[in-house]
C-alpha cells in the first residue's frame, strides 16, 4: 500500500520520511520533495480564510506511473505526504484519508511529549509503530 | 549439576558463604545452562565483562576454573569462576589458593536480568544483608542448581542473626550501582528484623571493605558437618518462593515508592487529582539527568491518555520507570502491566492516595523488608532528584480495598474525560465507563410500557391459565403491585427490553424495571386491547400469543422464536439505547427467563398493535381532510363554472 510516508515541517524541511525499503529511497525521497510544490500551490490558493475554509486533506496531489501521491496539511502548516503504488488500485479516498487521520493523531502525540522540541526530527518509537500500523503500510 | 563443580576447581573444594551460593546460583541461571549443565557462552562472556575486570584476568580466570581445559562453563567452573573474579576484584592474584579463603562477592556492573530487576527497591537492604551475610554485591541469586561445594550454608544460616550484630559496625552500604544488583534471598527470609536493624546505616556511603565483616563471617563457612544438600534445598525452595514474590517488582511500585512520588507530585501540583503540565513534569524529570531520548520514551509510556499533562498515576508511572532507568534496568518497549494506569488507579484515589497505596502492596506489607528497602532506596534516589525527600515510614498497611471499587471507577471516569482523544487503554476502564455510562439510561420508561402492559396483563392471565411457576406469578404480582404511575407514553421501545430477552436473567430485572412505570400509561389501553390482546394473544398475532402460550404451559421460554418476533421490532428501535438497557439489566440479572420472554412477545404484540392504532388515526384524520379539501374543489370548480360564462361573455 503506503510505499513512503514523510512528515514535513512547516519550513519544508523533513521531520521523518520512511519508505519502504525494497525501492529506492532517495526516489521517494525526491518524489516527496517535488510533492512540497504542489501542496504549496495547493494552500496558497486560498487568499481569504485560512484554516477556515481549506481542507486539511489535500486529496492526489500528483500520480505517476508508479504511483501516486497524496497530501494533508494541518493547520500549523505541518505537511504529511503519502506515496501510494499505483498497482494498488483498491485503496479508495476513504482509506487515504483514514490514514491521515491516523498520522495526523500519532504526530499529535508526538508534540504532546513535552520533550520533544518542535522542529527536532521524530525519534519517537511510538510514532514508528503507528506508522507501520496503517493500513497495509510496510 | 554437583557433579562439575569439583572437577571445575581442580579437585579442590572451595567453600562458599551462604550470600556467595545464592549470588552464584542465581548467576548461573542467568546464564541460561542447559540440561547437561552447561552455560551458555554469551551470556557468560556478558558476565564477565560486566565485571570490569581487564580482559586478561578474565582469561586468567577462565583458565584456572578449568573451563578453557573443558571448553565450557559447568556449573563448577562457573562458581569457580566467579569466586576467582571476585578476588580478582579484590586485589588478588588470580589463584586457586586466592579463593579459598574468604572474599566479597564479585561485582558485575551492567548486568540487567529478571532477578536484578526484581530487587529495584532493596538495593541497600541488600547491602546491608549481604554485610550480615559477609558478601558484599552480587547478582541477584535465582533458583539455584546445586552445589557440591557449597558448605556451611546451615552454620552461616544460623549463625546469621547471631552474627548480624557484631557485624553490624562493618557494614557499609553498597555502591548505588551495583546495590540493585545484589538481593541475597537470605535477606528477605532472614533479614526482616536485621535489615530494619540496618536501614538507618545503609544510606548511600561509598563502598567500604566489607572484608572487615567478611572474614569474621566467612570464618564460619570453615566450620563443615552440615548437609549441603539439604540446606541448598532449603535455600532453593526460599530462594523460589521469594522469586515468585519480586516477580513483579521492578514494575511494580510499592508502597514507599508511592508516598515518595505522592511528596514529589505534591511538591509540583498540591492538587492530587490535578494535571502536571507537560513543561512542569520535563522541567522536573530533566533533574534526573536521563538522556532526552530516554525521557521522551517514558513519558510515550506514562502519558496514557496523551494529553500533555501527567495526572497522578501518570506522574508514579513515570517517576518509577525513570528511577527503573537510573538503576539500570532497560525501558520497556511497552508498558508493563503493573503500571498501567488501569492497575495503578486502582491503587490510587483522587482522595488521598496514601490510602490505596496499601491496597496494591497488599502483597508487599507482607514483607516488611520491603518497606525498609524502599526507605533505603529513596534514600538513593534522593540525591538525583535535588527536591527533598521526606521518606515517610510505611505506615498503612492494609488499606481499605473496598474503597478502590467506588474509587476506581470514578478515577476511570476522570481519566476518561481527561482524554481528549479517547484510547482505550485499560479494558477495565472502559468497562467501568461503559457501565456507568449505561446506567443512568436504564431509566427510559419507553419499552417499560409495553412490558409492563403485557406483563400485567398477560402474565396474570399466562399464570393463571398456566398455574405455573408460582414464583412467576409472584412476580407479576409483586411487580404489579410495586408499579407507580409511569410517567407519560413514550415512543414504544420494544428492542431495548426484547433483546433483554436474549439474556436470561437479565430479563427479569429489565422486565421488572420496565413494568413500574408503563403499567398505567397502559391502563387506557388496557382496556382496548386487553380484549384484543386476550383474543389477539391467541389468534391476532401469530406465532408470539402462540408462543407464549406454549411458553407458559411448557415453562421453558423457546429463545428462538421470541428472538424472532423481537428481532423486527428490535431493528426499529436504536440499538444504543438497547445497549445500555442489556447493560444495565445485566448488573441486575434475575432469573425467570420464559415469562420474561412472554412479556416481551406481548409487548411486541402491543406495540404493533399501538402502532396500527396510531397510523389508523392518522389514516382516517388524512381522509377527512383529503374529503374537505375535495370539497373545496368542488366548490370552487363550481364558482369558476359560473364565473365563465360571465367572463366569456
Amino acid at each position: 500500500m503506503a510505499v513512503c510516508i514523510a512528515v514535513i515541517a512547516k519550513e519544508n524541511y523533513p521531520l521523518y520520511i520512511r519508505s519502504v525499503p525494497t525501492q529506492g529511497e532517495l526516489k521517494f525521497h525526491y518524489t516527496v520533495h517535488t510533492s512540497l510544490d504542489v501542496v504549496e500551490e495547493k494552500i496558497s490558493g486560498v487568499g481569504k480564510a485560512l484554516a477556515d475554509q481549506r481542507e486539511l486533506y489535500l486529496g492526489l496531489l500528483y500520480p505517476t506511473e508508479d504511483y501516486k501521491v497524496y497530501g494533508y496539511v494541518t493547520n500549523s502548516k505541518v505537511k504529511f505526504v503519502i506515496v501510494v503504488d499505483s498497482s494498488n488500485t483498491s485503496l479508495r479516498d476513504n482509506e487515504i484519508r483514514s490514514m491521515f487521520r491516523k498520522l495526523h493523531n500519532s504526530f499529535t502525540d508526538v508534540m504532546c511529549n513535552p520533550f520533544y522540541n518542535p522542529g527536532d526530527p521524530i525519534q519517537s518509537k511510538g510514532h514508528q509503530t503507528a506508522q507501520t500500523h496503517l493500513p497495509g503500510n510496510f | 549439576m554437583d557433579q562439575g563443580s569439583a572437577a571445575g576447581t581442580g579437585g579442590t573444594l572451595i567453600s562458599l558463604s551462604d550470600s556467595e551460593q545464592r549470588c552464584y546460583s542465581g548467576l548461573y541461571a542467568l546464564c541460561q545452562p542447559d540440561s547437561s549443565g552447561k552455560l551458555a557462552a554469551g551470556k557468560v562472556a556478558e558476565l564477565f565483562r560486566a565485571s570490569q575486570l581487564p580482559a586478561e584476568t578474565l582469561h586468567q580466570v577462565t583458565e584456572v576454573c578449568g573451563a578453557k581445559r573443558l571448553g565450557y562453563f559447568g556449573c563448577g567452573q562457573f562458581y569457580g569462576a566467579l569466586k576467582l573474579m571476585a578476588a580478582a576484584q579484590a586485589g588478588l592474584p588470580v589463584r586457586l589458593e586466592s579463593i579459598a579463603g574468604e572474599l566479597p562477592l564479585p561485582v558485575f556492573v551492567g548486568i540487567t536480568n529478571e532477578l536484578e530487576m526484581r530487587y529495584p527497591n532493596q538495593p541497600l537492604t541488600n547491602e546491608s544483608q549481604s554485610h550480615i551475610l559477609g558478601s558484599v554485591t552480587g547478582s541477584a541469586p535465582r533458583p539455584p542448581a546445586d552445589r557440591p561445594v557449597l558448605r556451611h550454608p546451615d552454620t552461616s544460616m544460623d549463625k546469621q542473626e547471631v552474627w548480624s550484630p557484631p557485624q553490624s559496625p562493618g557494614i557499609s552500604p553498597p555502591r548505588s550501582p551495583s546495590a540493585y544488583r545484589s538481593y541475597p534471598y537470605g535477606a528477605q527470609r532472614n533479614g526482616t528484623d536485621t535489615l530494619l536493624v540496618y536501614e538507618a546505616k545503609v544510606p548511600g556511603l561509598p563502598s567500604v571493605p566489607q572484608e572487615n565483616s567478611s572474614p569474621s563471617h566467612y570464618s564460619l563457612r570453615l566450620q563443615p558437618e552440615q548437609p549441603v544438600i539439604t540446606r541448598v534445598a532449603s535455600v532453593e525452595r526460599l530462594v523460589e518462593r521469594v522469586e515468585v514474590d519480586y516477580s513483579d517488582d521492578p514494575w511494580r511500585i510499592t508502597e514507599e515508592q508511592r508516598e515518595y512520588y505522592t511528596i514529589q507530585f505534591r511538591s509540583l501540583q498540591p492538587d492530587l487529582s490535578a494535571l502536571i503540565m507537560g513543561t512542569v513534569a520535563k522541567n522536573f524529570f530533566t533533574k534526573s539527568k536521563l538522556p532526552i531520548l530516554e525521557l521522551s520514551h517514558i513519558w510515550e509510556l506514562s502519558d496514557v491518555d496523551k494529553d500533555g499533562a501527567l495526572t497522578f498515576p501518570e506522574f508514579c508511572t513515570a517517576f518509577h520507570l525513570i528511577v527503573a532507568r537510573k538503576n539500570g534496568y532497560p525501558l520497556p518497549e511497552t508498558l508493563p502491566a503493573t503500571l498501567r494506569p488501569g492497575f495503578v488507579e486502582a491503587a490510587v484515589v483522587t482522595a488521598p492516595p496514601s490510602e490505596k497505596i496499601g491496597s496494591v502492596d497488599l502483597q508487599m506489607t507482607s514483607r516488611q523488608g520491603v518497606t525498609t528497602k524502599q526507605e533505603a532506596r529513596d534514600e538513593s534516589r534522593k540525591p538525583e532528584f535535588s527536591p527533598k525527600r521526606i521518606p515517610e515510614p510505611h505506615e498503612k498497611p492494609t488499606q481499605h480495598v473496598s474503597t478502590l471499587k467506588p474509587d476506581s471507577p470514578q478515577e476511570l471516569d476522570a481519566n476518561m474525560k481527561s482524554r481528549t482523544r479517547p484510547r482505550s487503554y485499560s479494558s477495565t476502564s472502559i468497562d467501568d465507563a461503559m457501565k456507568k455510562v449505561e446506567e443512568p439510561p436504564t431509566p427510559p420508561p419507553r419499552p417499560q410500557k409495553t412490558h409492563s402492559r403485557a406483563s400485567s396483563l398477560d402474565l396474570n392471565k399466562l399464570f393463571q391459565q398456566s398455574g405455573q411457576g408460582s414464583r412467576r406469578s409472584q412476580h407479576s404480582l409483586s411487580a404489579k403491585s410495586g408499579w407507580l404511575p409511569p410517567p407519560p407514553a413514550l415512543p414504544p421501545r420494544p428492542p431495548a427490553t426484547q433483546i433483554f430477552s436474549f439474556i436470561p436473567g437479565s430479563e427479569k430485572s429489565s422486565q421488572k424495571v420496565v413494568q413500574q412505570p408503563n403499567f398505567a400509561d397502559f391502563s387506557k389501553f388496557r382496556e382496548e386491547q386487553e380484549t384484543s390482546v386476550r383474543g389477539g394473544l391467541s389468534t391476532e398475532d401469530l406465532t408470539p400469543p402462540k408462543l407464549d402460550s406454549t411458553v407458559v404451559h411448557q415453562g421453558h421460554a423457546p429463545q428462538k422464536p421470541v428472538r424472532r418476533k423481537i428481532h423486527p421490532e428490535s431493528q426499529s428501535a436504536t440499538p444504543p439505547s438497547a445497549t445500555p438497557y442489556s447493560a444495565a439489566t445485566l448488573t441486575k440479572s434475575t432469573q425467570r427467563p420464559p415469562p420474561k420472554q412472554k412479556r416481551e412477545i406481548q409487548m411486541a404484540i402491543r406495540k404493533n398493535r399501538e402502532t396500527n392504532a396510531v397510523l389508523t388515526r392518522l389514516n382516517s384524520e388524512l381522509q377527512q381532510q383529503l374529503k374537505v379539501v375535495h370539497r373545496e374543489r368542488v366548490t370552487l370548480e363550481s364558482q369558476l363554472e359560473l364565473l365563465r360564462p360571465v367572463a366569456s361573455t
